[in-house]
């Protein structure tokens, strides 16, 4: 009999409409294979029941003759991010330990909607602060990859993501809920051999996502294929009154719409991505990709953005500026962690509260974020950095007369053992050089797996593409995974 | 730029968190590191370039002048606000004193 667990979302919806197997079957698989991954640490909470109500209900619809939802018998996993009501929410921070939301995010609650079950909350980087998933509270996720040295080094899911990439590249769940505000679905994605979407700001409602920096924050989806990927986030997408920033414009059929033939296409190769420092394995791979898009009917031309190499600098004030004003609410008063000396006051309680309840990232970026905001120093970091982020946003604006999307790796490196770069924030930044450009200005990108580097380790590519075109993103992501036919998957060891 | 412990220090104070000084000293130079790095953003001409709060091009919306429009931000649920306090007594969140 087929491994349940082996199929993707497509495969699993079709199957149970098909009546192939039940939904029943499916979750219990995948609740046993989530059972047995502790080594992994992906799963912060496990919610074997809400997977199986779901699977039942989309059984008892089935055996009704009803018409099943988008993602009727498809369990999931849930990044740790989103409120899920009844289902404790921590960003896998102590500061939010205790913290059972009343309500349901609208992305989640969609999703629920079209039918999905949760097997758990995802592990995740605290705040999705960070790129290998080592700044949760509740201990590194671990990556199901090794390399094929024969050593045991616990190798980086990537980040912020990274209980989301690793529980899918793990076979644990078939897709999975992400966010990203500077790479966090893209680059834990490249680095577990995995796919994972970022639509345009504002395709995905961000009420009832816990808040890192509003002005880039989107959710979006992470699955083992492109047209998984379509599928769920076409489930997640769509206008909400309730997030103001969240676009009023119809949610397309982006499944349906797959067409991984691009003539008359082109695709911008952009000159500033070429970096030192970049391992040659990936620029090969980057070239390896463009002659995948040309086979597939594409033109490939050159292209420039010039100011992209000051987009992460300029992330570095923008995000941590937000993220102080947003975490300020973490104050011991209305929910979380309290703490309270003897004989404190509101002010003691605030500042003791905060700082026994943030890590030392989430810290350092209120910190920075302080700084940039304060008197005297707003204007030269602040304000700067927004008129560089215009500037971002206008290069992007104008390279799109001279092609459809861009082609770029994923991430400067494959993945990393875990403490390998813990000890030196810029360098672990820098892992979003290629990312966070796309964030700054909005746009939809998305990662898949390429090939293995030398160490037996996924590399990926990103497509960048324009405001609101996540078909054509989505649809060069389909040419390239025709054509890289990656189908290395982590052995077993958990 | 750079700053010094005594800047950090004032930082802690602005973002409400209780450095004790080892953490303080410790950040010095972290901190340092990163706004020398940052400050490469100094070198590009924004001469006539505005400022981008926000990358969509919606006007802020504001919503229908309707109490309760939308149930799940509607009033009424004064329990479910306070299910998570640390502290809520009286239906109201609880603080320690804050006047002598």
């Amino acid at each position: 009999m087929t491994n349940l667990t082996d199929l993707g979302i497509k495969e699993i919806r079709d199957g149970v409409r098909a009546g192939s197997f039940s939904a029943r079957e499916v979750a219990e698989a995948h609740i046993e294979q989530v059972s047995k991954a502790k080594a992994l640490n992906a799963f912060l909470i496990e919610t074997p029941d809400h997977a199986i109500a779901a699977a039942d209900a989309a059984d008892k619809a089935k055996a009704a003759g009803e018409e099943l939802a988008s993602l009727a018998g498809v369990p999931i996993g849930m990044k740790d991010l989103f409120c899920t009501e009844g289902v404790e929410a921590r960003a896998a921070s102590a500061i939010l330990d205790g913290f059972t939301p009343t309500y349901e995010s609208t992305v989640s609650g969609k999703l629920f909607a079209a039918g999905a079950g949760m097997l758990g909350k995802l592990n995740m980087d605290q705040f999705a602060m960070g790129s290998s998933n080592e700044t949760s509270a509740f201990g590194n996720v671990v990556s199901p990859w090794r390399r094929n040295d024969g050593g045991n080094t616990d190798m980086s899911p990537g980040g912020s993501s990274g209980g989301s990439s690793a529980a899918v590249a793990a076979r644990l769940c078939p897709g999975a809920t992400g966010t990203d505000t500077g790479g966090s679905i893209r680059q834990p994605a490249a680095f577990t051999g995995i796919s994972g979407i970022k639509p345009t700001y504002g395709r995905c409602s961000r009420w009832g996502i816990i808040a890192f920096a509003s002005s880039l924050d989107q959710a979006g989806s992470m699955a083992r294929d492109v047209t998984d990927c379509a599928i769920m986030l076409e489930a997640m997408a769509g206008y909400d009154p309730k997030d103001s920033t969240s676009l009023n414009a119809p949610v397309p059929n982006w499944e349906a719409g797959l067409n991984a033939d691009l003539k008359g296409k082109r695709v911008g190769i952009p000159k500033e991505y070429r970096i030192d420092g970049t391992p040659a394995e990936i620029n090969a791979l980057w070239d390896q990709g463009a002659a995948w898009l040309k086979d597939a009917g594409a033109e490939i031309v050159e292209v420039s953005l010039p100011h992209t190499k000051y987009a992460l600098p300029a992330y570095y004030i923008i995000a941590p500026a937000e993220a102080s004003s947003n975490l300020a609410r973490y104050d011991g008063v209305r929910y979380g962690h309290r703490e309270l000396p003897d004989g404190a006051g509101l002010q003691d309680m605030y500042a003791e509260t905060r700082e026994a309840g943030f890590g030392a990232e989430v810290k350092r970026r209120i910190m920075i974020g302080t700084y940039v905001l304060s008197a005297g120093f707003y204007d030269a970091y602040y304000t700067q950095a927004q008129k560089v982020r215009t500037l971002i946003a206008r290069d992007f604006e104008q390279v799109w007369q001279q092609c459809d999307v861009l082609l770029t790796p994923t991430a400067p490196s494959a993945s990393f053992g875990l403490g390998e770069k813990s000890n030196d924030p810029i360098a672990m930044y820098l892992n979003d050089v290629f990312a966070v450009p796309a964030s700054m200005a909005g746009l939809p990108a998305m990662s898949v797996p390429g090939g293995l580097d030398s160490q037996g380790l996924p590399l990926g590519l990103q497509i960048i593409g324009k405001e609101l075109d996540e078909q054509g993103v989505l649809n060069a992501g389909l040419a390239i995974e025709q054509r890289a036919g990656f189908t290395a998957r982590p052995e077993q060891w958990w | 730029m750079s700053v010094n412990e005594d800047d950090v220090r004032k930082m802690a104070v602005l973002a409400r968190i209780a450095m004790p000084d080892e953490e303080i000293a410790g950040l010095v130079p972290e901190l340092n590191n990163i706004l020398h790095w940052v400050e490469q953003l100094g070198e590009v001409d924004v001469t006539g370039v505005e400022p981008m709060a926000s990358v969509i091009h919606n006007k802020q919306r504001l919503r229908d002048d309707e109490i309760n429009a939308d149930p799940q931000t509607a009033g009424g649920v004064r329990d479910k606000v306070l299910a998570n306090a640390p502290m809520a007594e009286h239906g109201f969140f609880g603080v320690p004193k804050v006047i002598e």
